[in-house]
């Protein structure tokens, strides 16, 4: 039996069914979903959600958001760019096998911004990020509703997605699948029955987050000082520059590179390429030892602008996909939901 | 006519002899320290109907109700029932009336920091882990102080008991997840005991400096370290306060596992009772061991008991105390 070409279809699997689907799926895609890993949390006795390989339904979690956001399945904490030995130079093999990632609809804006950043942003995409991106395959875990109180993808205009090429909804132990991609079709049980499931969104954020007018705040920052008002001086007594609500966050795409020498075979080697972000201490270190955003507020600021204003006068959009780990993850209680709402009431009362 | 007493069975009661020649105080007991609010009602009944409507907060986690007269004992023992079910028999201690009041009052309350279900820093349900060791040691006549610590901040005074337990997580990293931001190595140096260090740009650790707080776990901002879930504990002993020679507890034992712990606790009552001076109206363990040496006590607290292959045992006690009679101050 064989599926007409790029029609949609949707059913209600049983667990069964549903590990049915993933191990077929897995004969071609390596299965990368958020799963909760028991103790391994911030703080002793709480779990960890984070992103890993899967192989049944039932290790996926459905109901929170991770931690550590998806971008790292595309764009890894830390990565070898190249060995070096001698003079030869070589590049590490990435996995070959192509994956499946599922991820919720604010994350699957946030691949648009990684997109952005990593192949249209020069005039050659990023070889590293492009590899990876070609093998991946985005499966949506529905969110009916705000997953939490840290959610702002409302406001961000990133609730909606069609870019997946399936959709998951978890019910009662059984799953709701709709399939709108050729390839993944054959996956499907036979015995799987149709179902009337397309995945709904949420149309409301817990708590309404205003986000400014890009223009406005342009003409705020060139024409009347904005980067001097007195609530960035408030930030840089708040923050720590711990750094966490860059790591948590779905967009942040900024890395350095060093290169290392074996302590066993010194002329061999490796460059690599880590994480670095602005928050954190010595992003912006400069020969002959100056930092120009020194004071944690002025990082603030940066980070602030860079989600709402700078990338959107670049790529036509936010940074920000409102995922709010930066708020559920940031030890001080510093709420960016918060900030770029202060900076809309700023503007408004210009 | 004046009130006959029988002071010892009094006291063995958990009510103590007091400087009112008249009046009692009873020493309630709240194993790790954390409590139902709703059993403070009664704890206030107790104070307002027999004794002088005030009570005492113990730096061992306990209530102390006085002015109660001593004929009314009988009775503030039957009132006190609920309490006993409640913060007792609950949690496993061995009761067989518990109308009767507390059946000893030597092994003293085992208290607990707030630990993991207020305390970030803590790597342990210190409250949970208390009351276990509440039901493995309580009742007992011979006096014994324990308490439990979440992390080497050691907000208990765990260094004032003669066993002190304190939390330790067996941090592990993920080193796919380093950035190299040195934040867990600066902190680790400035605040710990200088564990960690950056090699080839990732942080490495010194087992045999690391003492297991779990800060680092708290200060990486990748998750890169974590804790095993497995817990483990540091026990420090014989700390104490009092007239002759007070002084911190030493580290007995590193990561040991909870078994080891409730093992050793278990031991140390046929020790007691093996080497107590008799003649004394009350020996302290601590001078006991003072007597017996620490080899003898070593052996005696590890007779039977099956190590985690983690765990390590103290060469020497290394104590940090000092003799009053030796004391500048005592010579001048
Ligand atoms: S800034 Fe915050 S809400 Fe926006 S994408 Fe990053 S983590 Fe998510
Ligand atoms: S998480 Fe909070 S404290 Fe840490 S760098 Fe970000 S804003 Fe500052
Ligand atoms: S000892 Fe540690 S865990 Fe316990 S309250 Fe103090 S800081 Fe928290
Ligand atoms: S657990 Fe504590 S002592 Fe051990 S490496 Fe981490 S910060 Fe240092
Ligand atoms: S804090 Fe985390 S990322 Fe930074 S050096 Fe330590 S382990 Fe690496």
């Amino acid at each position: 039996m064989h599926d007409t070409p790029s029609e949609t279809r949707r059913v209600r699997l049983s667990c069964e069914e549903a590990d049915i689907l993933l191990d077929n799926l897995a004969a071609h895609y390596r299965l990368f979903a958020p799963v909760r890993l028991p103790g391994r949390g911030r703080f002793s006795d709480q779990d960890a959600i984070r992103y890993a390989e899967v192989h049944t339904v039932h290790e996926i979690e459905h109901a929170r958001r991770s931690h550590f956001s998806p971008k790292e399945i595309l764009f890894p904490v830390s990565q070898t760019l190249f060995y070096l030995m001698d003079d030869a130079l070589q590049e590490p093999q990435d996995d070959p096998r192509d994956m499946l990632v599922f991820l919720r609809a604010c994350d699957i804006h946030g691949i648009a911004r990684l997109d952005d950043i990593f192949l249209n942003n020069g005039p050659e995409p990023e070889p590293y990020y492009a590899r990876r991106r070609a093998r991946i395959k985005l499966a949506l875990l529905e969110c009916r509703h705000s997953l939490d109180e840290h959610c702002f993808c409302v406001a961000m205009g990133t609730n909606r997605t069609d870019a997946y090429a399936m959709a998951v909804r978890c019910d009662e132990g059984q799953l709701l699948v709709e399939v709108r991609d050729d390839d993944l079709r054959p996956a499907l049980p036979a015995s799987a029955a149709p179902a009337d499931f397309t995945p709904e969104f949420p149309t409301a954020d817990p708590q309404p987050v205003v986000v400014p007018d890009a223009d406005r705040l342009q003409s705020a920052i060139r024409d009347h000082g904005f980067f001097a008002h007195p609530m960035w001086a408030d930030y840089a007594k708040r923050c720590i520059a711990c750094g966490r609500c860059n790591t948590h966050c779905m967009t942040c795409s900024c890395f350095t590179a060093y290169d290392i020498a074996y302590t066993e075979q010194p002329n061999a080697g490796e460059r690599r390429r880590v994480w670095a972000s602005c928050h954190i201490d010595r992003f912006t270190d400069m020969a002959g030892g100056h930092a120009f955003r020194d004071e944690n507020g002025s990082r603030m600021r940066f980070k602030t602008m860079h989600k709402i204003h700078d990338f959107y006068q670049r790529f036509g959009r936010h940074m920000c996909v409102g995922c709010g780990r930066c708020d559920a993850s940031c030890p001080e209680y510093i709420s960016f939901a918060t900030c770029i709402s202060a900076i809309s009431r700023v503007l408004e009362e210009r | 006519m004046s009130t006959d007493l029988n002071t010892k069975l009094i006291m063995r009661n958990a009510y103590r002899i007091t400087s009112d020649r008249r009046h009692t105080c009873l020493r309630v007991r709240v194993p790790g320290g954390h409590l139902e609010a709703r059993h403070l009602s009664l704890i206030q009944h107790i104070a307002d109907t027999y004794g002088n409507g005030t009570v005492h907060i113990t730096t061992r986690q306990g209530f102390e109700i006085p002015g109660i007269p001593y004929e009314m004992i009988p009775e503030v023992n039957r009132a006190l029932a609920p309490l006993l079910e409640a913060l007792e028999v609950a949690i496993g201690v061995p009761l067989d009336d518990t109308t009767q009041g507390y059946p000893a009052a030597g092994t003293r309350n085992v208290a607990a920091c707030i630990g993991n279900r207020v305390c970030p820093f803590a790597n342990n349900d210190t409250t949970a882990l208390a009351q276990r060791i509440e039901a493995t040691i309580f009742p007992n006549h011979y006096h014994v102080k324990v308490a439990v610590t979440g992390c080497p901040n050691d907000c208990i005074k765990a260094h004032l008991q003669d066993f002190g337990i304190i939390g330790q997580a067996a941090v592990e990293i993920d080193a796919a997840r380093c950035i190299g931001c040195e934040a867990c190595v600066t902190n680790c140096r400035k605040r710990v005991t200088g564990a960690l260090e950056l090699q080839n740009m990732i942080a490495v650790r010194d087992a045999q400096r690391c003492i297991g707080c779990g800060e680092c776990v708290l200060k990486c901002p990748t998750g890169a370290w974590s804790r095993n879930p497995h817990k483990f504990f540091r026990m420090v002993i014989l700390g104490r306060t009092g007239k002759k020679n007070p002084r911190l507890a030493a580290t007995f034992l590193e990561w040991a596992a909870e078994p080891v712990i409730l093992a050793v606790l278990r031991n140390v009552y046929k020790f007691i009772d093996e080497h107590i001076d008799r003649s004394l109206p009350k020996e302290h363990l601590g001078y006991i061991v003072d007597r017996i040496g620490y080899p003898a006590f070593r052996d005696a607290l590890l007779d039977g008991v099956a190590l985690n292959p983690q765990a390590r045992v103290a060469e020497r006690l290394d104590f940090h105390g000092y003799w009053h009679t030796a004391d500048g101050i005592m010579q001048w």
